[in-house]
């Protein structure tokens, strides 16, 4: 409950989280979900009208930090020291972005995040990322 | 140095260079302007001869940590992964630019070259984000006829003390289409 509540106030309280108008779907021990609904101001191909994979990866960055947050082992915030993102496909233009992270493993100063990033088709991902973040109130 | 010292002659005498200027800026302009994300993250192009610096000026709304406050690493990542698209884009358009083979006008009426696509980014955060302008540049490693690498710096008050880094492959457009 105070892990949940926490990491809904991390992400609710980062203001390009809320310009984007991201969205926390599921939290649970380690484990993020996370939407962005479609927007035309966040188009990276004017000819085909796909999203920029810069806002895939301000929701996949966004995502992997909170599944640290939500984590027993982690005790405060969290900031991103390595990300890498495979991006496989164009997303569907229209179709809202959905991004489910897992914190694998921590140590006391570092938190391993992999994640995935889908539209409507979640059989064929259009993004993929490891992450590797702070850990916070370690000792 | 004057920017018309570069300039090739196009057929016997050299162009004058604010004609040189004007053709380099529309197209550059036509490029950025053209895609909407750089625009709603605000980002602009400085242009000196071929070299870019890509500017990010602060906003509120690119803030992910307000107790700091900092820039959002996902803001981070955007800019440089703009940076890099659009300088790859930029050093291939500028020899069909000078040469002739891409017509301004074209560009400027919006028939754009198609952007190369992003394969793969990684992103080295190497300081916290502060809440003010940032700055990047890109250096294209190698740019064949399908891959391309790209190697991009961001800083802010200091050149020598880069806040974030990054390397990424990218598709290049086809040139039939």
């Amino acid at each position: 409950m105070d892990k949940d509540k926490m990491a809904r106030q991390f992400t609710e309280a980062i203001p390009h989280a809320r310009a984007l108008a991201m969205q926390i779907d599921h939290l649970g021990d380690g484990v993020a979900e996370m939407s962005m609904p479609y927007d035309a101001r966040f188009i990276g191909d004017p000819d085909t009208g796909v999203i920029h994979g810069g806002a895939v990866s301000a929701l996949l960055d966004t995502c992997c930090g909170a599944s640290v947050v939500c984590h027993p082992a982690s005790k405060g915030g969290t900031a991103t020291i390595g990300l890498r993102i495979d991006y496989m496909r164009a997303a569907t233009p229209g179709q809202r972005i959905r991004t489910r992270a897992e914190c694998y493993h921590v140590t006391r100063s570092v938190a391993f995040v992999r994640a995935t990033a889908m539209d409507d088709d979640s059989d064929r991902p259009v993004a993929s990322a490891t992450g590797t973040f702070t850990v916070e109130g370690g000792a | 140095m004057s920017e018309g010292s570069f300039v090739k002659p196009r057929g016997g005498r050299p162009e004058p260079v604010q004609v040189v200027k004007q053709r380099r800026d529309a197209a550059l302009n036509a490029l950025v302007h053209g895609v909407p994300y750089i625009k709603y993250l605000g980002i602009e192009f400085d242009r000196r001869g071929d070299e870019l610096t890509a500017v990010l000026p602060f906003d509120d709304k690119l803030i992910g940590n307000p107790l700091l406050p900092a820039l959002h690493g996902g803001v981070t990542a955007a800019f440089l992964e703009v940076t890099a698209i659009i300088g790859l884009s930029w050093a291939s358009l500028w020899e069909e630019i000078e040469t002739g083979r891409i017509d301004t006008q074209t560009l400027v009426a919006g028939n754009l070259p198609r952007l190369p696509k992003t394969i793969d980014f990684t992103v080295d955060y190497l300081r916290t984000g502060l809440p003010r302008d940032a700055y990047a540049r890109a250096k294209v490693n190698r740019s064949g006829r399908r891959y391309a690498s790209v190697h991009v710096e961001a800083w802010q008050d200091n050149r020598a003390r880069a806040f974030a880094q990054a390397t990424g492959h990218f598709l290049m457009p086809r040139l039939d289409g």
